[in-house]
């Protein structure tokens, strides 16, 4: 059986590799000294997505992500490992989105699409760690999820099966189609499929890229439609103004802090033999150890 | 109505320690907001639950028993949970962060349109003055969590939706007894009245769930690695340290990342939260989502070559120098110490 499938993705600040520049001086985060990324889990989602594909002849795998216009990247580099195509959500009115108003905001999109098969998304985000967008996202649907995941083991006659990775062992779950599932770090790596697409897939922009870089494209997307990533904005989607953006989020940030932890009165050592022992021997006598 | 919930998480009968941990944060706010606590637990064989989480100070036990809920699937925990709040308005409800209450959480505040704040390192109570519609609310929940990779810290509120609800990651939270011969009520539902059988299309077909056999955070001393060990192998001298003093082997995020270690040793707000009684640091910068799970340790010793590595600040002992030089230092002098 072809699959219809939609892989969710973000574009997030390289968290993990916060440099010393990457907070300002008055404790708030310095975006611009953080690379934007691919959420490294939405890989592994992409992944699952793809595998699928080959699996099942005849299946899609298309990426849906909101962003600034910038996150078109993200589709496109999906393109470039062997998705299909994407789309991009933007628009001002998105923004202040919590994960309530996010998933509002993709689940609408996602209805839009028609009906859908299986929706893959990452676990979790590296920005808000929250991992809370893939269940709202099928709870707004009205479908089920299945979260965790390492492994889609099999789709076949309209039910999947899916292998979970948890705290303690791994759990392996059947449900029927549609359903959405949340992808682990642990799952496989995302693999690119061939470097030709890379090539051919080069060109894909959006309509506000294209605008941005000045080139006329009529002629290309006329030759070549596929190069057209499809953008969003508020007016595409069939939705109720007062559950995006801020209104559309219950929780509100009351205050952020750069932490800073009372720094103890420390003793300092040197690494050699003498302050070591010395040291081994304090902390047997005080019976921290020993 | 308006009391403090928490969804009790059970595996074979037994509730979790994050449950239990959750409890006693729930009485503490329901005495702070003179109400009362609640307690939600689901599933097959459920006798003793009531005795397990009554000495924590659980006014009154919910209790929804079905052959059918005796492993977690998502939508009748969904239903009878968002049914369950529907009824009895609670004002804050709480979920431990794991892979249970992580699945669970977000369905549930996605139906009833209430903000969830996930894996949050501190709850209080405290007021919240909107200032752009110029409204005052007290008795808010503050949910506090690292954000941003752990760079900074957020106080989150959710002043118009009910009920504000928070994950916590195991260990974070101190359990505690409230008084062990507390008496609070059971109430059982009839399950098929908040269920229906399209709740049940996901099925577990296969389990093998493990006791954990780490105890990183029962360790009374523990000897953790970052970025800094350079490699797995780099980990080794770690595990030799301790062995030598009878402790565990932690992990900083970006260790586990870099694939030096496994995950199940992660030490921070991704990770478990400890407080040993020792905690050695070793090749640690020590960003804030680190320390926010160590910082209470009672004496922590930093070994790092950069003298201004942020660890310093917390720890009591400072050695400036290579792990690779030190680590043995500290083995072979505590050897040389304790014969």
């Amino acid at each position: 059986m072809s699959l219809k499938i939609v892989v969710l993705a973000k574009q997030v600040p390289d968290t993990r590799n916060v440099g010393k520049d990457a907070m300002k001086a008055d404790g708030t985060v310095n975006r611009a000294a953080l690379p934007a990324i691919y959420n490294p889990e939405d890989l592994n989602a992409l992944e699952q997505a793809l595998r699928l594909k080959e699996i099942h002849p005849g299946s899609t795998v298309h990426v849906l992500t909101m962003g600034p216009s910038r996150a078109a990247e993200v589709i496109r580099e999906s393109m470039f490992r062997g998705a299909d195509g994407g789309y991009l959500l933007s628009g001002r009115e998105f923004a202040g989105s919590d994960t309530l108003a996010t998933s509002y905001a993709l689940s609408c999109a996602l209805r839009k699409l028609g009906k859908i098969d299986v929706i893959i998304c990452g676990r979790q985000a590296i920005d808000g760690d929250t991992a809370q967008v893939g269940p709202q996202v099928a709870e707004k649907l009205g479908i089920p999820q299945i979260t965790y995941a390492e492994e889609i083991l099999a789709v076949e006659n309209d039910t999947i099966t899916v292998k979970r990775r948890l705290e303690r062992g791994v759990e392996v779950v059947k449900g029927r189609l549609p359903m959405l599932v949340t992808v682990n770090g642990s799952a496989a790596a995302c693999r690119p499929r061939h470097a030709k697409l890379t090539l051919k897939y080069k060109l894909a922009k959006t309509q506000s890229e294209v605008q941005e870089a000045g080139n006329d494209y009529t002629e290309v997307f006329n030759n070549r439609p596929y190069l057209k990533i499809d953008e969003w904005s508020v007016n595409d989607i069939e939705h109720d103004p007062k559950w995006l953006g801020m209104s559309g989020s219950p929780t509100k940030v009351k205050q952020i802090e750069n932490v800073v932890f009372t720094a103890k009165e420390s003793k300092r050592l040197e690494p050699t033999d003498a302050e070591i022992d010395g040291l081994m021997k304090e902390l047997i006598a005080n019976h921290t150890i020993g | 109505m308006q009391n403090v919930f928490v969804y009790l998480e059970i595996e074979d009968g037994q509730v979790a320690e994050v449950s239990l941990e959750l409890l006693t944060k729930g009485r503490t706010l329901a005495n702070e907001l003179g109400c009362q606590l609640e307690a939600i637990a689901i599933g097959y064989g459920l006798d003793t639950v009531g005795e397990q989480v009554f000495p924590y100070g659980v006014d009154r036990l919910t209790i929804a028993e079905d052959p059918r809920l005796k492993y977690y699937t998502t939508l009748p925990h969904t239903s009878i949970v968002v049914n369950l709040f529907k009824e009895e308005q609670p004002q804050i409800a709480l979920l431990g962060a794991t892979s249970v209450g992580r699945d669970l959480g977000p369905r549930v505040s996605s139906s009833l349109f209430s903000g969830l704040t996930a894996d949050c390192t501190m709850l209080e109570i405290g007021e919240f003055e909107d200032k752009k519609n110029d409204k005052k609310y007290e008795n808010l929940l503050y949910q506090i969590r690292p954000a941003f990779g752990g760079n900074i810290v957020a106080t989150i509120v959710n002043p118009e939706c009910r009920p504000q609800m928070a994950t916590v990651r195991e260990g974070v939270m101190k359990k505690q007894i409230f008084d062990a011969n507390y008496k609070g009520g059971i109430r059982r539902i009839d399950v098929s009245k908040y269920v229906s059988d399209e709740d049940f299309v996901v099925e577990v077909i296969e389990r093998h769930m493990e006791k954990s056999k780490l105890n990183i955070k029962g360790s009374p001393i523990i000897v953790a690695g970052g970025y800094g060990m350079g490699s797995a192998e780099g980990f080794n001298m770690l595990y030799d340290l301790a062995n030598v003093l009878g402790g565990e082997v932690g992990a900083s995020r970006a260790a586990v990342d870099a694939g030096f270690c496994e995950h199940e040793r992660q030490i921070g707000q991704t990770g478990v939260t400890v407080r040993p009684k020792l905690y050695i640091a070793c090749g640690i910068s020590g960003q804030i989502q680190h320390i926010a799970g160590m910082q209470d340790s009672s004496i922590i010793i930093a070994i790092n070559n950069d003298p201004h590595a942020p660890i310093n600040t917390i720890a009591d002992y400072v050695i400036t120098g290579n792990v690779e030089d030190v680590v043995p230092k500290l083995i072979k002098y505590y050897k040389a110490n304790t014969k």
